[in-house]
């Protein structure tokens, strides 16, 4: 498939926004337990909502890009959100709004401080509007990872796609790096947690690592079902295609190739898996023992770059079996 | 239940591209189109197109089988490109079964071509929305047109009538019967779309004759051989 810039950035940055929301209120809910030291609700909790909300609206205008013409967004992209029985595409418009009303909803209430407990479990968890809302939201996150990854996961003929590793893959994806920039602005705001933090990023960075390897040798293993013999009709082991039927580009030979040398493929492999994995995981072991508050900020760039190549490559690898009628110019 | 669908004969399509031209034509000015072209005349020109004709060789030279191959929406049965439509554009008409794009609800996300495996629904470049083979939506259910020309323009264009149009569900229509008799199939059959556009394999007519079939061995009348000379006893020397 042709990687399409807008559904790159659109995925790694709510991917990471998730993952940080995730991390904020599993702080929150550590501290209530008192595992934790609680963290100032402006400061930390505001703030970083005010974040995981600016990436997710970067998402947004990423997506934006993606409709034919940008202002489709305003004239019919409402129409998106009605076909929720049958489209993922459809039900991650819904969640996708949804998690960011949430969001804003979770700082909003951290800002102005409502944390006074409705009532408390068992006189010892204190259960307040935000911890409602922060559950509330990491449900939201989880619906719409699934909603996101399935839209890939769900294209049966795409073989390289479907497959519930896509769906595992993009899940640890986002919470390796929502981890990692939750760490990242521990530093930054000098909060003791980037230990904990940290510590959860390296863990989700490694599970990202085996589920990823897994479904990179599923699909050099891989079998396509459909064949030449298949796209024809033709009981025949050898059918060389001699004309497309057009001279010039269509549709068809843009949007289904990717265009580059199977050695270009090969270093972008490379590359994310140094930049997604390696990289990101040293630095953070380095942060953690030299206390370094800007190692950690580093480490979330280095793999936010290594996850564009990422998803880059997950669209590349992908072979669509209509390109079994496109291989001939002529 | 009505499903309206082609079948294409590959034995007597002589990829003449005649149903390619007469689509454009048609459905460029009608209900469907505009169907744009981007630089026709200048480096790197391209264009929206239904319908394709592609070639392909089968074999190895010398032993080789040219098939000229029409490819256009199948309007499968279980259309895979609909239901993945978030917006409600893609549709699969319930009179007549056609698989239809409303283009006033069109986004451009272009999923819908993703997850259609023939890689029949194009993108227009001009006005952003998908756009794909109507079977002649305009033609086929236009009343005032007479019967013989409620058909598709390719249909009609086919000098070699290499394409038949009719209702697959319907057991005595041409196209069912040229399915049944003439051993139709459907393409990637292992994706269960259920297309409902059928194409006739290449056939060869071939008698079979067998080598003593040619060479007549009880002629009494043969002039061009000898009788065999008799050897042994004859008729006569063992009658008495």
């Amino acid at each position: 498939m042709h990687p399409a810039f807008s559904v790159i950035f659109l995925t790694t940055l709510i991917g990471a926004a998730q993952g940080m929301f995730m991390a904020l209120v599993t702080g929150q809910v550590y501290s209530m337990a008192k595992l934790l030291e609680p963290q100032d609700s402006v400061s930390f909790y505001a703030t970083g909502s005010l974040i995981a909300l600016a990436l997710l609206g970067g998402g947004l205008v990423a997506a934006v890009f993606h409709l034919g013409k940008p202002s489709y967004f305003f004239t019919r992209a409402w129409r998106g959100i009605t076909q929720w029985r049958t489209s993922w595409l459809s039900r991650e418009l819904i969640a996708l709004p949804a998690f960011m009303f949430l969001v804003f909803l979770y700082g909003l209430v951290h800002y102005l401080g409502w944390t006074t407990p409705f009532f408390s479990i068992k006189g010892v968890i204190p259960v307040d509007a935000s911890l409602v809302i922060g559950v509330l939201g990491v449900l939201m996150a989880i619906v719409l990872y699934v909603s996101t990854a399935m839209i890939y996961a769900s294209l049966r003929f795409l073989q390289e796609w479907h497959s519930p590793l896509t769906v595992t893959n993009f899940i640890l994806f986002g919470l390796a790096s929502g981890f990692t920039l939750t760490a990242a602005f521990s530093a930054w705001q000098g909060v003791d947690l980037v230990g904990f933090y940290g510590t959860w990023a390296v863990i989700f960075t490694i599970m990202a690592a085996i589920t990823r390897g897994f479904s990179m040798l599923r699909n050099r293993r891989i079998k396509h079902k459909s064949s030449m013999r298949t796209a024809l009709g033709i009981r025949h082991n050898k059918i060389t295609q001699r004309s497309m039927g057009f001279m010039g580009g269509s549709f068809n030979t843009r949007e289904y190739f990717h265009g580059k040398s199977d050695a270009t493929l090969e270093a972008v492999r490379l590359f994310f898996l140094v930049m997604v994995f390696g990289v990101p995981v040293v630095l953070l072991a380095a942060s953690n023992a030299l206390g370094s508050a800007y190692l950690p900020i580093l480490a979330f760039l280095t793999q936010y770059v290594g996850l564009l190549a990422e998803r880059w490559y997950f669209f590349a690898e992908a072979k669509h079996p209509q390109n079994l009628y496109y291989q001939t110019v002529g | 239940m009505t499903q309206l669908a082609l079948v294409i004969d590959l034995n007597v399509c002589v990829g003449c591209h005649a149903c390619v031209t007469s689509c454009k034509e048609w459905n460029t000015s009608g209900w469907a189109g505009p169907m744009v072209d981007q630089r026709p005349y200048d480096a790197d020109p391209t264009g929206t197109f239904f319908n394709r004709v592609q070639t392909f060789e089968v074999g190895e030279y010398p032993n080789t089988e040219t098939v000229h191959f029409p490819k256009s929406c199948l309007h499968c049965e279980e259309p895979p490109c609909v239901p993945v439509c978030p917006t409600g554009a893609s549709y699969k008409r319930e009179d007549n079964g056609v698989v239809l794009v409303d283009y006033d609800k069109c986004i451009g996300c272009k999923y819908c071509s993703w997850a259609c495996p023939y890689g029949v629904r194009e993108l227009d470049e001009m006005q952003k929305v998908m756009k794909k083979c109507t079977l002649c939506i305009d033609r086929i259910t236009d009343e005032t047109k007479p019967e013989s020309e409620r058909k598709p323009a390719c249909v009609l264009a086919c000098p070699t009538s290499a394409r038949l149009f009719g209702d697959v569900h319907d057991p005595d229509s041409e196209a069912s019967l040229a399915i049944r008799e003439r051993g139709g199939y459907q393409l990637m059959p292992e994706w269960g779309t259920e297309p409902a556009n059928h194409y006739l394999p290449r056939r060869k007519t071939r008698i079979q004759i067998f080598e003593d079939e040619l060479i007549r061995a009880d002629n009494p009348l043969d002039k061009e051989h000898p009788l065999p000379a008799a050897t042994g006893d004859t008729l006569d020397d063992v009658s008495f």
